[in-house]
């Protein structure tokens, strides 16, 4: 017997609904969860000023800006090295195999645990070239992480920017790296915007390969060749050694409010370009 | 027909193993307008793209025979594509503006070629607007997206930022196809006074817009030229019987 379609979309419906009201509602209990703890926690000193035993009491100073610094430097690294070679794979190269297993080959290192790039890292930079454990080990460290997904990210989104802009571009007289200046990569900037922050996002969380890397001193970096401790390696610690959980929700609750308004800082900076050039 | 301002000798393009055009021979007149008509798959539009290396964007793309600019030959490996692309100036079926404002889009290419200031510029977008009866519709809002005009619109600003870079010649590939009778009108009022300064190839599958505004007709069938000729004879008394269908709209 067949069920009336009137049956099969209201179950298609609440199925669909359900769905997204468990994530959001997940999603939700999470964050306020630890904001409830770690909010009473927050105030100006707790960011301001240097931890005392071990963390036990003070705030996170140092931490805030490891956790502002690492990221910042494996970015830097990682947006142009990325995006050059999203560019290079799309518009001067054939589709050929050895495209293909370029592309397989990324698609493999994204799914590799941080853990083993934090090995890596820790063998060649940390060892090898005895950086030691410092803001340069762990910034190249996640760098090499997050590229994958940076020049993936950047690679869709340049290949959905229409065919028919760069023909356009060119019929009017315009070099392939004045194509890709001035037509294919404003147009793709969104979703390459949202690869760069999902980097960002990832190396803010990361705790495995920075302690590998990046060591966890409390101290304030002097130079690129300190060891530095970020918000998410503190939380981790403190949580983990039983130190003090009351800042272990502070640290989280800074944690996630910063990657809250890094995301609309972002999103807000794409959205000004776009609006200037669509107006 | 002497004064030929490209020349295609022997032509063929291969797209990897499909050949897209056989053998097209004929001369390309200085300020008139030609006229390609034929059915779809006919090599019209693959023809057209030869003449500014368009075709060249695509892989496996492969040419024989030759294609002389003003006696020159464009696929000469000492040839600057992107010089040859400024002499020649192409407007596609589809109105495709950039994602920039009107402004922008016109002024694309002469930025590209150096052109600077904002008085040359402006006097630049004022004229390549007027001469495709676009000026008075969007004299007053040069700053807004060219993606806001409306279909019509959005074809001619493509035909003013072609004339913006001032080229020798203008391809058309069907540039009328989507739009109303009214703004193919003044598509076509356009190119009948353009000719005078620039040689047009115009592409179509309307073989009464060619009938209208061509001094010269040409006519595809499956990758080879069948008849060429000026537009009354074609229309008139064609020599081949294949042509006389076409145009008479007994073809099939």
């Amino acid at each position: 017997m067949r069920i009336p379609p009137k049956y099969t979309q209201m179950f298609a419906v609440t199925l669909l609904a359900g769905a997204t009201l468990v994530t959001l509602a997940v999603l939700l209990f999470i964050i306020v969860f630890v904001l409830q703890k770690g909010l009473p926690v927050m105030s100006v000193k707790f960011l301001f000023t240097n931890p005392q035993e071990m963390g036990r009491a003070g705030g996170i100073f140092p931490t805030l800006v490891g956790s502002v610094l690492l990221p910042l430097l494996a970015i830097l690294i990682a947006m142009p090295l990325g995006i050059g070679t999203a560019v290079y794979l799309t518009e001067y190269t054939r589709e050929t195999w050895v495209t293909k297993v370029i592309r397989f080959g990324t698609d493999c290192l994204a799914g590799i645990p941080s853990i083993i790039f934090g090995l890596f890292g820790f063998i060649f930079f940390v060892v090898m070239l005895g950086m030691g454990w410092s803001l340069m080990s762990g910034g190249l460290t996640l760098a090499i992480m997050i590229l994958p997904t940076i020049i993936r990210t950047s690679e869709e989104a340049i290949r959905a920017v229409p065919h028919s802009f760069r023909e356009v571009s060119f019929s009017l007289g315009a070099t392939r790296w004045e194509t890709v200046m001035k037509v294919v990569l404003p147009n793709a900037l969104p979703g390459i915007v949202t690869g760069l922050m999902l980097g960002i996002g990832r190396c803010i969380s990361e705790t495995a390969a920075v302690i590998f890397t990046a060591g966890s001193s409390l101290r304030l970096p002097q130079s690129g060749f300190d060891s530095v401790r970020t918000m998410a390696v503190h939380f981790y610690i403190l949580a983990r050694e039983g130190l003090s959980n009351e800042n272990a929700y502070g640290t989280a609750a800074v944690l996630i409010i910063a990657v809250l308004l890094t995301n609309l800082v972002a999103y807000w900076l794409m959205h000004r370009f776009i609006a200037r050039r669509t107006k | 027909m002497s004064d030929a301002k490209i020349t295609v000798r022997k032509l063929s393009v291969f797209f990897g193993q499909v050949q897209s055009l056989r053998w097209v021979t004929m001369d390309v007149p200085r300020n008139r307008i030609l006229g390609i008509i034929g059915p779809s798959g006919s090599g019209k539009t693959t023809f057209l793209r030869t003449l500014n290396r368009l075709n060249d964007l695509f892989p496996n793309t492969h040419i024989e025979g030759e294609v002389l600019l003003d006696g020159q030959d464009i696929h000469h490996p000492g040839f600057d594509v992107v010089a040859l692309r400024k002499r020649i100036g192409m407007v596609f079926a589809l109105p495709v503006p950039l994602p920039m404002s009107i402004f922008d889009n016109i002024v694309y290419g002469p930025r590209l070629s150096g052109v600077k200031g904002r008085d040359r510029l402006n006097e630049l977008v004022e004229r390549s607007l007027k001469a495709a009866f676009l000026w008075d519709e969007v004299k007053d809002r040069l700053q807004t997206s060219g993606l806001r005009l409306s279909g019509g619109q959005q074809q001619r600003l493509c035909l003013a930022r072609t004339l913006a870079m001032e080229p020798e010649v203008i391809l058309l590939d069907e540039p009328c196809s989507g739009l109303d009778p009214i703004s193919t009108a003044k598509i076509e009022e356009a190119l009948t006074v353009l000719k005078a300064k620039y040689t047009i190839v115009l592409v179509t599958n309307n073989t009464k817009q060619a009938a209208r505004v061509a001094d010269d007709t040409a006519f595809f069938l499956m990758g080879e030229m069948i008849e060429y000729g000026p537009t009354p004879q074609i229309f008139t008394v064609p020599h081949d019987k294949r042509t006389n269908d076409y145009v008479t709209g007994r073809f099939g």
